[in-house]
C-alpha cells in the first residue's frame, strides 16, 4: 500500500487530497518545531480524512464507480492473493505459446484449505503496466487460466477467479491465435467444471474478457467495480458516435454492483474499506475473504452433478423478453 | 492505398446503414433513409431487377443471383443474406416450421442512446418483417431432420441479446427432446449493447445449453458467415463440433477497425477472412454456399453411421 506521501488521487478524491496535503504540512511542521504541540490538529485531520473517505464513496455516480475501479493505487489479483492466502505457488504458461503476464494464477491456501486462484493482473507502475498489458489477456492467457482450472478439477480443489480487465486484448496476434475461440472454450468448460467456482469482480469487468474467467456457481462484485458488456468509452463511441458520452453510457449500461445485484446477475456485493480498496489492502482482502469462506463451505456440500446443473440453470434464467 | 476496414461495430447501433450487400443496392439512390426490404418479400423480387457484385462489379439479374444461391456467378462472392434465404437454400423443398417466433425483445433497462431502445425496436418492427436478430426453424436437410438457428444481420446488426439467448436455449432443448442436430448460422456484429450485461450473460447461457447437447451426443455445427464478430465468436460461434466458414467471410473477435486503432498499423491482406482462420486452425473447413446443403447431408450421414 502506498504511504500517504506517495498516494495518488483521482479527481473525485480532491477533497481528500486537500486534507492529506494539510496533514502532511502539519506533520512537517511538527517535525521541524518540537516546541509546538500539533498532535491535536493532526489527530483531528486524520479523523477528517477517514470521514471524508466514507463520505465520498457514499453516493457515487456510475461513471465515478468506473473511475474508482481504475484507481492507480487499487490492489490487483496478486495483492489479494498475498493478503488473503498462504503458501501461494504461482504457475506460469499455457503449455502452448507462452506465459501471458496479464493472467496469473496458482494454488494457495485460504484458511488452511487449498484453492486455485486465477485472475487478470494489472501493473503497478508504467513498466509493469506494459508488461501486464494493462490487464488485457491474449488467447494464451485464457488458455493458461483454463489449464489451471483443469488442474484444480483434477485434484478436486475449488476455484476462485478474480476479474479485473478492461477487455481481452484486441490485437493482431490475438486474432491469429483465436481470441474468440479461447474465450468461448473457457466459458464452455467453466460451465462444466466439477469443482466449486466463485468469481469476483475486483476492478473492471469488461465484456467477454471478463466472462472468459467469469462463469461460476457464485459471482460477486466488490463495492467500487463495474461489470457489463462493453466499456462505457467504447459504448459511447459506437452508440453515441462520440468518445465524450462515457458518463451517460455508464449510467445507461447500469453497470454498478447495485444494479447487477438487483438484476440477479451477480449474487452479492463485497464491501470495501472506506473510500475504496486502495486505502487499506489488508482490510480489503480480509473483507473479501470473509465473504468467500462461507460460500466455499456452502458449495462444497453440494453434489458436483447438482452443482453443474444449478450453474447451467443459473445462467439459463438470465435475460428478458416478451412472449406475444 | 490501404483499403478501409469495415466498421463492424457500426452495425450494432440499430440505425439503417448502407449495406455492403449488392442485393439492396439498386440503380436508384436511396434518398430517404429507413426503407428496409423485408426478408420475406426479398425472395419475390421481380424478374428484371439488376444487382451489382460489390467485389467484381459484375451485374446480373436478381433472379440469376438467387438461383445461384446469392453467390456472384463471376467471382464467387458470397452476398450477405438473411434467414429466409438460408432456410430456402438449406431445407428440403423449402419446407420448415419456424419455432419461438413469438419471443420479442423488450426494453427492460430503459436504455436510451440517441434513441430509446423501445422506440428503436418499434421502428424496426414497423419497417421490417423480422422480429429479432435470429430465427429458429426445424425441417429436413437431405432427409435428415435438423434444427437451424439463423441470424439476421439486418436486425440491429444480428446483435446477440436476450431473445437470441432464449431462442437458442429453447432450440437446444428441442434438439435434446427430439434427438436432432443443430446448425447455427452466425452473422452478427456482436452483443446488443442496449441490453447491457444481460446480453453478455447470453454467452454463458447458450454455452451451458450446448454443453447439455454435447452430453446428449448431438451434433452442433457452427456455420460462420460474413460477418461474425464479438460475443458470437467468443462463445457458441466457435464451439461447433464442426466450425464451418463460408468463403471470404470476415470472422473475428475484435472488429478490424478496433484492431487497427489498437496496433496503429495496417492489417494484412485477407486478415480475419475464413481462409485466414482455416490456416490458423480455427475453422474445420470452408464450404461454398452452392454445395452447402449437399455437404451437410454427407456430414449428418457420417455422424449417424
Amino acid at each position: 500500500m502506498p504511504s500517504l506521501e506517495n498516494r495518488q488521487f483521482i479527481e473525485l478524491e480532491k477533497p481528500i487530497k486537500e486534507l492529506v496535503d494539510e496533514l502532511k504540512d502539519f506533520r512537517q511542521r511538527a517535525e521541524k518545531n518540537a516546541k509546538v504541540d500539533y498532535s491535536g490538529t493532526i489527530d483531528q485531520l486524520e479523523k477528517s480524512i477517514i470521514a471524508k473517505r466514507e463520505d465520498i464513496t457514499k453516493e457515487l455516480t456510475s461513471w465515478q464507480k468506473v473511475q474508482l475501479s481504475r484507481h492507480p493505487d487499487r490492489p490487483y489479483t496478486l495483492k489479494y492473493i498475498d493478503k488473503m492466502c498462504t503458501n501461494f505457488v504461482e504457475i506460469f504458461g499455457d503449455r502452448g505459446v507462452k506465459d501471458d503476464k496479464a493472467m496469473v494464477g496458482g494454488f494457495a491456501q485460504l484458511d488452511g484449505e487449498t484453492v486455485m486462484v486465477i485472475g487478470q493482473q494489472k501493473g503497478i507502475n508504467t513498466k509493469m503496466r506494459q508488461l501486464r498489458n494493462f490487464g488485457m489477456a491474449n488467447p494464451e492467457g485464457y488458455r493458461k487460466a483454463l489449464r489451471l482450472m483443469k488442474l484444480a478439477e483434477k485434484f478436486n480443489k475449488p476455484i476462485i477467479t478474480l476479474i479485473d480487465t478492461p477487455g481481452a486484448y484486441p490485437g493482431l496476434e490475438a486474432e491469429e491465435r483465436g481470441q474468440g475461440e479461447a474465450i468461448a472454450r473457457n466459458i464452455y468448460e467453466m460451465m462444466r467444471l466439477k469443482v466449486p467456482v466463485i468469481c469476483v469482480v475486483i476492478g473492471e469487468g469488461a465484456s467477454g474478457g471478463a466472462l472468459g474467467i467469469g462463469v461460476g456457481d457464485k459471482v460477486l462484485m466488490l463495492e467500487n467495480t463495474w461489470y457489463t458488456v462493453i466499456s462505457p468509452e467504447s459504448c459511447s463511441s459506437i452508440l453515441w458516435r462520440s468518445w465524450e458520452k462515457k458518463e451517460i453510457a455508464a449510467e445507461q449500461l447500469k453497470l454498478t454492483p447495485e444494479h447487477m445485484h438487483k438484476f440477479g446477475l451477480v449474487d452479492g456485493i463485497v464491501p470495501e474499506p472506506a473510500g475504496g480498496a486502495h486505502w487499506d489492502y489488508d482490510l480489503a482482502a480480509q473483507l473479501l475473504k470473509k465473504e468467500l469462506l462461507p460460500l466455499l463451505q456452502e458449495l462444497k456440500t453440494i453434489d458436483p452433478e447438482v452443482r453443474i446443473k444449478n450453474r447451467i440453470e443459473r445462467y439459463s434464467k438470465m435475460g428478458f423478453w416478451d412472449e406475444i | 492505398m490501404a483499403k478501409k476496414e469495415e466498421d463492424i461495430e457500426k452495425n450494432l447501433t440499430g440505425d439503417d446503414l448502407p449495406q455492403a450487400d449488392a442485393i439492396r443496392s439498386s440503380w436508384f439512390k436511396r434518398v430517404q433513409k429507413g426503407i428496409l426490404t423485408s426478408t420475406s418479400e426479398k425472395k419475390e423480387i421481380q424478374e428484371g431487377l439488376w444487382t451489382k457484385c460489390p467485389e467484381c462489379k459484375y451485374t446480373c439479374t436478381t433472379t440469376e443471383l438467387s438461383e445461384n444461391k446469392y453467390v456472384c456467378p463471376k467471382c464467387n462472392y458470397h452476398h450477405r443474406i438473411g434467414s429466409a434465404e438460408y432456410f430456402d437454400i438449406l431445407f428440403d423443398g423449402d419446407e420448415y416450421t419456424e419455432l419461438y417466433a413469438n419471443i420479442r425483445s423488450k426494453d427492460y433497462l430503459g436504455f436510451t442512446d440517441l434513441k430509446p431502445y423501445d422506440k428503436r425496436l418499434e421502428d424496426i418492427w414497423k419497417k421490417s418483417d423480422l422480429h429479432d436478430s435470429i430465427r429458429v426453424a426445424v425441417g429436413k436437410i437431405e432427409g435428415h431432420e435438423v434444427l437451424i438457428c439463423c441470424m439476421d444481420f439486418d436486425f440491429i446488426g444480428g446483435s446477440l441479446g436476450s431473445v437470441m439467448g432464449e431462442k437458442v436455449a429453447r432450440g437446444a432443448d428441442y434438439c435434446i427432446a427430439n434427438n436432432i442436430p443443430m446448425i447455427m448460422i452466425c452473422k452478427s456484429g456482436g452483443a446488443r449493447m442496449m441490453e447491457s450485461a444481460f446480453s453478455l450473460m447470453q454467452l454463458a447461457k447458450i454455452s451451458g445449453k450446448l454443453s447439455q447437447m454435447s452430453d446428449a451426443k448431438l451434433p452442433y455445427i457452427s456455420l460462420l458467415t460474413d460477418p461474425t464478430f464479438g460475443g458470437v465468436t467468443a462463445s457458441f460461434g466457435m464451439l461447433g463440433d464442426l466450425n464451418i466458414g463460408e468463403p471470404g467471410a470476415l470472422i473475428g473477435f475484435a472488429g478490424p477497425r478496433v484492431i487497427k486503432e489498437t496496433i496503429k498499423k495496417d492489417l494484412p491482406e485477407g486478415f480475419q477472412r475464413s481462409e485466414f482462420l482455416l490456416e490458423h486452425g480455427f475453422l474445420d473447413m470452408i464450404i461454398d454456399r452452392k454445395e452447402m446443403k449437399q455437404k451437410f447431408g454427407v456430414i449428418f450421414t457420417l455422424f449417424k453411421n
